[in-house]
């Protein structure tokens, strides 16, 4: 309370605002200007909060001009919202009537915004759902922050009120896995930052995390600031992007560095499928893993086992299967689950948090949920599609439908996946709905029509994600509200370090804000959706739970199946390296390991004989390995057969023994003299 | 109806046992009952005919006793004239090469004859190096040696599936190879060894097999057989394997997980391999461990300064290990193939394999004497030798609940083999890695112990019985590997591979006294409770009275035939499951997006990763041809594959491939 007082003090024009809700809230243990956000972390901005307002002025204006004759402040609150959704999802304003009023917009009669620099918003009457607690609280939003939580709040004349009539008012969701722009043999998605972000925002998530794609010889800083261009242009919400590492060289390390320490990224996602493209060998991942830890990065995992899908691909295409399903044929749940498992246990030897993208059968998260136990720091990210469909339609009838099916890791045939991962998620066992979105049309999809290995991956599933996660968990009474924020933005926040900025509703947060509707139900079709793919693998779904209104930066982009959104509007959030929630625990753990590995045996030196190596040329095969880096495979050194090896009272008799050809030589002969007195 | 047979039979009276009237268990079937596999011994270095003239006629005889009759003696009927029609042939047996004693007739009284199924008292006698007859009160020649074995067990010969007695490391020869190896088995208990035959990568895998076998059977005093070590998997191995396992009776092959860039095989590699061992019947083998970790994690650990044996375990932790149970079973799984994972150490590695075995995986995992009798606290030592002497891969746990756990395991059926990995080094050959535990040649002792290490471990503690020691100490092994029933059973007809064991005596290791020429032992004081008292190897008494009396090159190579049952019986049956469909389709006639750009988008392969597989170059389209047609049909042939991936379908042979679209 301590800070709050101060504020009191400190602003002695809003002496009200604090009283509210210590008297009458419901929970009493509340804190609400506890909140303080993180000194400088808004530093780094790509966009200007203030010149980005006057631009925002004009376009603003004349919109929520027109949403005043929604004014209706005798609206009874709670009026129930049970009227049929179906197409609340449109963005066509005649599907609305005024009447429904869940919620609503009125204008206190005063004065409109007095510097009309930017719009302020209050929310009244909701339910504050973060993902620790709920509580009724009203939010006043000024500049595209959140100012006040708390009940009876003193804000200034002329500000647009919302009623929220009792609902939930939950953090904005964060997508954090989508490819909008990822681009396959040349084409792009259909759905682009516009497209994506728009759907998004339909969907109550209004921060995406977007894949940063490379091909194995670009520059990565170049393909980041790429897509931070076109992202810049057209994103609708803030967005922040994760940048895949296609290859790995010396030359990636500097760019990391850069990109970490002065682009904002804090994640990167190695693969471990797509043999020869992308596939890295353990060693290269240990490496990577190894190099991003000491950046303080997130390592994002693709997760399956390149090397046999390369082989099954091949002896299914033998088969003379070439359609879809071979694409599930040929990428069994299990290689995915060893992935999974070697991922994690590269991540426990380099100490360094993993986070696996794409959980999309029960072995793999498994996998997970049994590391954690032991202590692991791996996240696993189900996706809207692992979470409300399954792979039975791979081997459908018509090619397109089937098509429209393939991602990677495919969708688990296995109907009781989407029960298992909403258990696991609702436990916490996995801690982030993310989409995978990558929308092709099916013209795109039907460049594999005649072999399944090259029909380009990708669902949709950033417009469906949160409203799934509520029908198929909340609504089935696995898991509660707060995780159900927890699942669609709060974790998500805190692992990539957009934690208390985003992911949450708190004075001094981004004014992300979605009101939630639990009440719609709605059924999932390609004719009302907002991506641009002509197909919606959830088509035909039913789906309880929907965004009545959506706040992005401060501003109502979406509204009772109206979209308001302004292309460009998204700014890019970069992000710091070292999350606290990933890292800190191996933090500890290194300073522990350090101490372990310090530790080696103090032992007299090792008088007795040695025996006498001839190292015999044995070893200069071709070498056709396939694993292995081609570095290492030059024959020991020759060994000067003059010198005598064999010596009882070996000091430096081992000078002459040839190293491993594997190894690096640590100790140079002169330079590492103390270890004789150590060992 | 006894009248009929014994009328029927006289030649051959005294080969059927009368069988227990008042045995305690009325239900037990002799050996008569148990029929071997024919033609399970063709491929025998040994010719078993040429053994015996007898031999013919009574494997004719018993044979017609399989129908399922009890054959019943009354004891009154034993009488003169069958005994008279015992052939009384000189005891000597023409083995070729073996010494005169070779042929001895023993006759094992008042043990209990303990098999992995059951366990009975009775007699058993012995000819020619096999088991002829049990039951009580037998019909044996005189002038037959009689063992007393009163109050003991009498098990089949222990089967160590795993040793290498003459695998070179990093140049350096084993400090036991065949003869002291063998000698050191049989003095614990063990008839037979199964040794891995390391093939150099880019040597014959038939040039080395032919090696190893020459060497053991001029120095091996027991029985053996031999698995292969593949270190550098290619396609051309094919035909060297096909060979290996058709002609020359082997049926297990090891490939490495670890040791980069020397001997360890990539995914790909085990997949291909699994596939062609599963085609041709045999066993894959995997040194279960991440080489890519491990080969970081030591650059590591030598940076840090850590140069003693210590680091050899810091950089062998238990998760690599089983991280690459894992795979390999993920492997195998794919590639349908059974697999048998050598020296499980640590409790993680056999909860993984105790798992897959709940999902159904055909996948059998050994520990070894090592991981069941000791922990790798020892790595710590503060005597450089002692700490040395542990070293081996994967590294004993310094959990010091291991051995325990791993004894549990075994005893419910989740790990199903003993070994002992056996492969000593001297101190002054494991001083080779003094400064560096790199460098440090990996192995330990154990192949003496093995036996007694399960009984103390195992059984004394209750957590076995004895049908399952035997199950784990031989018969499993000898089932896996299809050597049984003439391995690992104590039945008419089996090898005289037989044990008499002491459950009472106890012994304690040391290397003073073991048979090994190593001067250190990894159970230096150790305590044992279960030791061989006798042991018989091929018919001939080879420990009696602690007194070892073995010959040199006396040991035979046992031949394995390909498809073992107890392992390709499921097998089999999955190979016909498996069989993917596609769905059948109309041709999809939409419209195909115009792929135009490919030249930039597919990315030259990096070369430094993969193996060199034959790359679709996608090559400069044609641009004069529209790529955009609605009927398309072979639009698709202009289209690059995506490069990680083999062309299977060559332009021209697969035009099939639209029809069934």
């Amino acid at each position: 309370m301590s800070d709050c007082r101060r504020q009191w003090n400190r602003e002695d024009e809003l002496p009200v605002y604090l009283a509210g809700p210590i008297t009458t809230g419901p929970n009493q243990r509340k804190s609400f200007g506890m909140f303080s956000s993180v000194e400088g972390a808004f530093d780094s901005k790509t966009i200007d909060f203030d010149n980005y307002a006057v631009g925002r002025k004009g376009s603003r204006t004349p919109r929520s001009g027109s949403r005043e004759r929604l004014l209706d402040t005798g609206d009874p609150v709670g009026k129930t919202p049970s009227e049929p959704r179906e197409g609340s999802l449109t963005n066509s304003p005649g599907d609305r009537e005024d009447a429904r009023t869940g919620v609503e917009v009125r204008f206190s009669t005063e004065k409109e915004s007095p510097d009309g620099k930017n719009e302020r918003l209050l929310i009244k009457g909701g339910r504050v759902v973060n993902d620790d607690q709920s509580f009724y609280a009203d939010v006043y939003i000024e500049d595209g922050l959140i100012k006040q939580v708390g009940e009876n709040l003193v804000v200034p004349g002329g500000v647009k009120v919302i009623e929220a009539n009792g609902r939930m008012v939950i953090p904005g969701g964060i997508d954090v896995n989508t490819c909008l722009m990822k681009p396959f043999l040349g084409t792009q998605p259909v759905d682009d930052f516009l497209q994506g972000t728009k759907a998004a925002i339909a969907g109550g998530t209004t921060m995406i995390i977007d894949h940063v794609t490379p091909q194995p010889e670009d520059s990565l800083l170049e393909a980041f600031e790429r897509w931070q261009e076109a992202a810049d242009k057209k994103a609708c919400c803030d967005y922040s992007l994760h940048v895949d590492i296609p290859q790995w060289n010396e030359s990636v390390k500097y760019e990391l560095e850069l990109l970490v320490q002065e682009k904002g990224v804090n994640s990167f996602q190695v693969y471990m499928a797509y043999k020869d493209v992308y596939q890295m060998t353990d060693s290269q991942l240990y490496e990577a893993f190894s190099f991003l830890k000491q950046l303080g990065a997130v390592v994002l995992v693709h997760a399956e086992n390149g090397d046999l899908i390369a082989q099954e691909q091949r002896k299914i295409l033998g088969m003379g299967i070439t359609g879809p399903e071979g694409h599930p044929l040929s990428r069994p749940e299990e290689l995915e689950a060893e992935a999974v498992f070697r991922a994690i246990t590269l991540g426990n030897r380099v100490n360094c948090p993993v986070y696996i993208t794409k959980v999309m059968s029960k072995s793999a998260a498994d996998t997970i949920t049994q590391a954690r136990r032991k202590g692991s720091v791996v996240f696993g990210e189900p996706i809207t599609a692992s979470l409300a469909t399954d792979g039975s339609h791979y081997w459908s009838k018509n090619w397109a439908k089937a098509a429209a099916y393939v991602t990677s890791p495919p969708l688990s045939p296995d109907p009781t996946t989407p029960d298992h991962l909403h258990t696991l998620l609702a436990c916490g066992d996995l801690q982030v709905v993310g989409s995978s979105h990558c929308a092709y049309s099916t013209s795109q999809k039907a460049v594999g029509k005649d072999d399944f290995t090259l029909i380009p991956e990708g669902t949709n599933g950033v417009e469906e994600r949160m409203s799934f996660v509520w029908d198929k968990a909340v609504a089935m009474g696995k898991m509660d509200e707060n995780q159900f924020v927890a699942v669609t933005s709060t974790n998500a926040a805190k692992i990539f370090n957009l934690y208390p900025r985003k992911g949450r509703i708190a004075v001094g947060s981004d004014a992300d804000i979605v009101i939630w509707d639990p009440d719609s139900v709605k059924t999932i079709t390609a004719k009302l959706q907002q991506s641009a793919s002509e197909y919606n693998i959830f088509e035909g779904l039913e789906c309880r739970g929907a965004p009545a209104m959506v706040l992005s930066q401060g501003r109502v982009v979406y509204e009772d199946g109206n979209l308001q959104t302004q292309q460009g509007t998204g700014r890019f959030i970069p992000r710091k390296p070292f999350p606290d929630y990933a890292y800190q625990r191996v933090k500890f753990r290194n300073q522990v390991k350090c101490v372990d590995f310090q530790n080696g045996v103090t032992r007299g030196i090792y008088d007795g004989p040695v025996y006498d190596v001839i190292p015999t040329p044995k070893y200069i095969t071709p070498a056709p390995s396939a694993k292995t880096s081609p570095t290492s495979h030059q024959p020991p050194p020759i060994r000067n057969l003059h010198q005598s090896n064999f010596s009882l009272s070996g000091a430096q008799i081992d000078d002459n023994v040839p190293r491993r050809s594997g190894h690096r030589i640590v100790a140079p002969p002169g330079g590492r003299s103390n270890i004789t007195s150590l060992g | 109806m006894s009248e009929r047979r014994f009328s029927q039979e006289d030649d051959c009276s005294s080969l059927l046992s009368r069988l227990g009237s008042d045995s305690p268990r009325p239900r037990m079937k002799y050996g008569g009952m148990f029929c071997n596999v024919e033609g399970a011994f063709e491929n025998k270095t040994l010719n078993f005919e040429s053994f015996s003239p007898q031999t013919q006629r009574r494997r004719a005889a018993r044979t017609r006793t399989d129908g399922g009759q009890t054959v019943v003696y009354p004891r009154s009927r034993i009488d003169q004239g069958c005994r008279s029609k015992t052939r009384r042939a000189p005891s000597r047996c023409s083995r070729e090469g073996g010494c005169c004693s070779s042929g001895d007739r023993l006759v094992i009284k008042g043990g209990k004859v303990v098999n992995d199924d059951q366990s009975f008292y009775a007699d058993v006698y012995i000819e020619d190096g096999t088991i002829k007859q049990i039951g009580e009160n037998l019909i044996v020649p005189p002038g037959v040696k009689t063992v007393d074995a009163y109050g003991q067990l009498v098990i089949p010969g222990g089967i160590d599936a795993n040793t290498s007695l003459h695998a070179p490391q990093k140049g350096l020869n084993p400090a036991d190879d065949f003869y002291h190896g063998t000698r050191a088995a049989l003095s614990g208990g063990t008839t037979t060894i199964m040794d891995h035959v390391l093939v150099e990568p880019g040597t014959s895998l038939l040039s080395a097999f032919d090696q190893w076998k020459e060497t053991a059977e001029q120095r091996a005093c027991c029985d053996f057989s031999l698995h292969l070590d593949i270190t550098r998997w290619h396609e051309g191995l094919y035909e060297e394997l096909e060979t290996l396992v058709k002609d020359k009776g082997v049926n297990s092959f090891l490939f490495f997980m670890a040791y980069k860039d020397k001997f360890q095989s990539s995914d790909s590699q085990l997949y291909e391999a699994f596939g062609v061992l599963r085609d041709l019947g045999a066993i894959a083998q995997v040194h279960a461990e991440n080489g890519d970790i491990i080969d970081e994690e030591q650059k590591k650990l030598l940076c840090l300064g850590i140069t003693g044996p210590e680091g050899h375990v810091l950089s062998h932790p238990e998760e690599v290990e089983t991280e690459a149970v894992y795979r390999a079973i993920t492997i195998a799984k794919q590639a349908n193939c059974p697999l048998y994972i050598t020296k499980v150490m640590s409790k993680s590695a056999a909860d993984v394999i105790a798992k897959a075995r709940k999902k159904g995986m055909v996948v059998y995992g050994e520990p070894i004497t090592a991981s069941l009798a000791t922990d790798g606290s020892h790595y710590w030592s503060k005597d450089w030798a002692t700490a040395a002497a542990f070293v081996m891969s994967p590294p004993l746990n310094p959990d010091p609940s291991t051995p325990q756990y791993l004894t549990s395991l075994l005893a419910c059926g989740d790990l199903q083999v003993t070994s002992s990995a056996q492969a000593s080094f001297s101190t002054a050959q494991k001083a080779v890695g003094k400064d560096d535990f790199t460098l440090i040649p990996e192995g330990t002792n154990g192949v003496e112990e093995r036996m007694s290490v399960v009984w103390d471990r195992a059984v004394s503690t209750g957590k076995m019985d004895e049908n399952e020691f035997v199950a784990v100490t031989s018969t499993n092994a000898a089932k896996l590997f299809n050597m049984y029933p003439r391995k690992g059973r104590i039945a008419v007809g089996s090898d005289a591979d037989v044990v008499i064991w002491n459950p009472k005596e106890t012994r304690t290791v040391s290397a003073k006294s073991h048979n090994l020429t190593l001067e250190v032992n990894i159970l230096e004081g150790l305590e044992l409770r279960g030791v061989a008292s006798l042991v018989i190897s091929a018919g001939r008494v080879v420990l009696e009275d602690g007194k070892l009396s073995v010959t040199e090159g006396s040991g035979r190579f046992v031949p394995r035939k390909a498809f073992p049952d107890t392992v390709y019986k499921r097998i089999k049956a999955r190979s016909k499951m498996a069989e993917a469909r596609g769905v059948p389709r109309g041709n999809y006639d939409g419209p195909v997006h115009d792929v135009i750009s490919m030249t930039k988008s597919v990315p030259p392969t990096p070369t430094t990763r993969g193996p060199p597989c034959p790359k679709t170059q996608p090559g400069p389209r044609n641009l004069h041809q529209s790529g955009f047609t609605l009927a398309g049909a072979q639009i698709d042939d202009h289209i690059p594959r995506r490069s990680a991936q083999r062309i299977v379908a060559p332009p021209g042979g697969r035009s099939n491939i639209t029809s069934l679209s």
